[in-house]
């Protein structure tokens, strides 16, 4: 592909994450005008010339920076970071069926979170209730991070202890789908045993495990910010290793690729990028697995720029699902992970139907 | 300064069936500019050779190095070994979302690390590659859309573009027509005398090995049984016994080197007797032979060759 194709698409790309930042601070409950939104997200300069004179009422403003810019923010962060690890883990086991939740992430997550939740202390009252405020607010992220990571971490373990010694490259990517297959569906189980038992809130926990963004302002931001940017910033780096593992284990080494440390890198970074996304929004289906195989019919399969094209194209899509789980039953908020699979499904399966180009 | 040392390589594939020897104290010397070629039947273990000469198959015992170097090419970080070895493999499964280029630009890998950026130096190497195989005019085309012939070049190039003084081939004809076959042959073979590369070939066809190797190894259940010129092992009485079907050699009658010619008839010609007479080029007239396949066409049953591609 010429360069100049791809800087265009790149620009357009920015261009509408722009806007959909934007729109998705502008929609809600109170509809503020473009203007108002511009003017307060933008920086000073810019802001004298779009819009002088422009006064804003501090309710505006509140709901402007203390409600909707943080859950845009944390919204585009969840949607970056699951079609960025998406894309990743896609090049990882050359296969398409690959989303980030492969590993078991999601159902580790999900174990987690309602481990926190049906946590009862010696009251019977369940223990992140008591907690007070502030930390109650990062008990159940927190502990679903812990059982995001720990479920990977026992999947790649069990792989690597099934030594391969038959020579057939490639053997140990099977093994950790496996794995992770086996220890997702125990997870899962779990969950739902607990859930079943569960005298507290049922609701709180199923909207949880359906994508619903329970914590509101700045906190969980920046309690997820670092982890996603970071990792996803490592994972456009490693654009070029992925390229190499897509003509397989073999060859890989044979064209001088550390494979084992690459692949260990790449799973430790998309796990704690897909955790960390998870725990502060619950699992939200499709997106990790759709936006990358979108992202491969605008632009093709070099992974140096399939990762950090699906990082902001995932960004676009969660956004603008959030506005419409936010709208479509205003003023009920639909768990966003039931609006990507609703709309998203659909729309995947016709381009199955009629794309050539669908591949990996 | 090249030379690529295998030292009775000997490794194991433990599979469902339990575990079993592809290869048995294997030992050669690939000297630089050399084209060696590997023969043997299915199964004798040339491509385990080939896997284990470039370091990423595990060693039983024995070792693989570059000659003078301390340490086996087994043991080097992968990055430093492809810097010494480059590998093109069977054109198979290739990934078809790649363009030419940047399929060939992979190749300065080892050279990257993870997140490098090409410079121009690469990007002179990989140039360089593409137009000893001739794919500049193909370097936007994908790998998915290339034919067979165009796709093992690409695997050329990528392993040219690595810049290593040793090349290794798996079959690099397997699947290709005649016109591509003697060109990718050719290819290989000015590798060797232009480049001073030393080539280590896993061969099926005998002819082919014949007109590019300067010596042939014949492997048979994962020993090698013989080494040496073309002209020294390609011999009808080698041949016949390793492949169990009786095989003719005889000069080609251009180049003069051995022309094999496998035979295939009943038990009655499959003496070595037969074979003698390859120095004298004379081809073997058997009408007898012949009338007694179609006659007792039960009679060949004995020695079927599934090993002749």
């Amino acid at each position: 592909m010429a360069g100049g194709h791809a800087a265009r698409i790149y620009l357009l790309t920015a261009v509408a994450l722009a806007a959909a930042l934007v729109i998705s601070v502008a929609v809600g409950a109170v509809t503020i005008p473009i203007r108002e939104v511009l003017a307060l997200l933008l920086p000073g300069p810019f802001r004298g010339v779009l819009t002088p004179n422009l006064v804003i009422p501090a309710s505006i403003r509140t709901i402007v920076l203390e409600i909707r810019l943080p859950r845009t923010v944390l919204v585009a962060l969840v949607g970056a970071g699951l079609a960025g690890s998406g894309a990743a883990y896609q090049g990882l086991f050359r296969n398409p069926l690959a989303d980030p939740y492969l590993l078991g992430v999601a159902s580790g997550a999900g174990l987690g979170a309602v481990l926190a939740m049906s946590w009862e202390g010696p009251g019977g009252e369940p223990v992140f209730a008591r907690l007070g405020a502030s930390v109650g607010l990062y008990f159940v992220p927190a502990v679903a991070f812990a059982g995001a990571l720990v479920t990977v971490f026992l999947v790649y373990r069990i792989a690597r202890t099934r030594q391969d010694r038959s020579g057939v490259p490639d053997s140990h990517l099977s093994y950790l789908i496996l794995a992770g297959v086996a220890i997702g569906a125990f997870a899962s189980a779990a969950t739902s045993f607990l859930i079943l038992r569960f005298q507290g809130d049922l609701q709180r926990a199923i909207v949880w495990m359906l994508g619903g963004y329970a914590l509101g302002g700045w906190e969980p931001v920046w309690a997820s910010l670092p982890y996603i940017v970071v990792g996803l910033i490592a994972l456009s780096l490693l654009g070029r290793a992925l390229n190499v593992l897509q003509f397989g284990e073999e060859q890989a080494l044979q064209l001088g690729l550390d494979v084992r440390r690459a692949r260990l890198a790449i799973i430790v970074i998309a796990s704690l990028t897909t955790a960390a996304a998870v725990s502060f929004s619950g699992i939200i289906g499709f997106v990790g697995l759709a936006v990358p195989h979108l992202v491969r019919l605008l632009i093709g399969s070099d992974y140096r720029r399939l990762v950090p094209m699906s990082i902001l194209s995932g960004a676009i899509l969660l956004l603008l699902a959030d506005v419409l789980a936010r709208t479509l039953e205003a003023p009920q908020e639909i768990p966003v992970g039931v609006v990507t699979a609703l709309l998203g499904v659909p729309f995947f399966l016709y381009l199955l139907r009629t794309s050539t180009r669908l591949s990996v | 300064m090249s030379d690529l040392v295998l030292d009775k390589v000997t490794v194991e594939y433990s599979g469902p069936e339990g575990r079993r020897l592809a290869l048995e104290g294997v030992s050669l010397t690939l000297s630089q500019g050399e084209v060696l070629a590997l023969l043997g039947p299915n199964g004798s273990g040339k491509t385990t050779l080939i896997r284990a000469a470039s370091g990423v198959l595990p060693l039983r015992e024995g070792c693989v190095r570059i000659a003078g170097a301390q340490k086996a090419l087994h043991d080097l970080p992968p990055a430093e070994r492809a810097r010494w070895v480059a590998v093109v493999p069977q054109a198979a499964h290739l990934p078809g979302g790649f363009s030419v280029l940047e399929a060939v630009l992979l190749g300065r890998t080892p050279y990257l690390g993870w997140t490098g950026r090409e410079t121009e130096k690469d990007l002179e190497q990989v140039r360089w590659a593409m137009e000893r195989t001739n794919l500049l005019e193909l370097a936007g085309r994908s790998l998915g859309t290339l034919s067979g012939g165009e796709q093992q070049r690409v695997l050329i190039a990528r392993a040219l573009a690595q810049g290593s003084p040793i090349l290794l081939f798996d079959e690099p004809t397997a699947h290709l027509d005649l016109r591509n076959q003697i060109e990718i042959l050719l290819l290989i073979a000015e590798m060797a005398r232009e480049e001073g590369k030393s080539v280590l070939i896993a061969l099926h066809d005998l002819n082919q090995a014949a007109r590019i190797a300067d010596r042939v190894a014949l492997l048979s259940h994962g020993r090698m049984v013989s080494l040496g010129s073309p002209r020294e092992v390609l011999t009808a009485e080698v041949l016949t016994r390793l492949y169990e079907i009786p095989v003719l050699v005889i000069p080609h009658p251009v180049r003069g080197s051995p022309l094999i010619v496998p035979d295939g008839a009943d038990s009655d010609s499959r003496m070595s007797g037969d074979a003698d007479r390859e120095g004298t080029g004379a081809r073997r007239e058997d009408p007898d032979a012949q009338a007694d396949q179609t006659l007792h066409p039960q009679g060949r049953s004995g020695h079927h060759a599934p090993d002749l591609g």
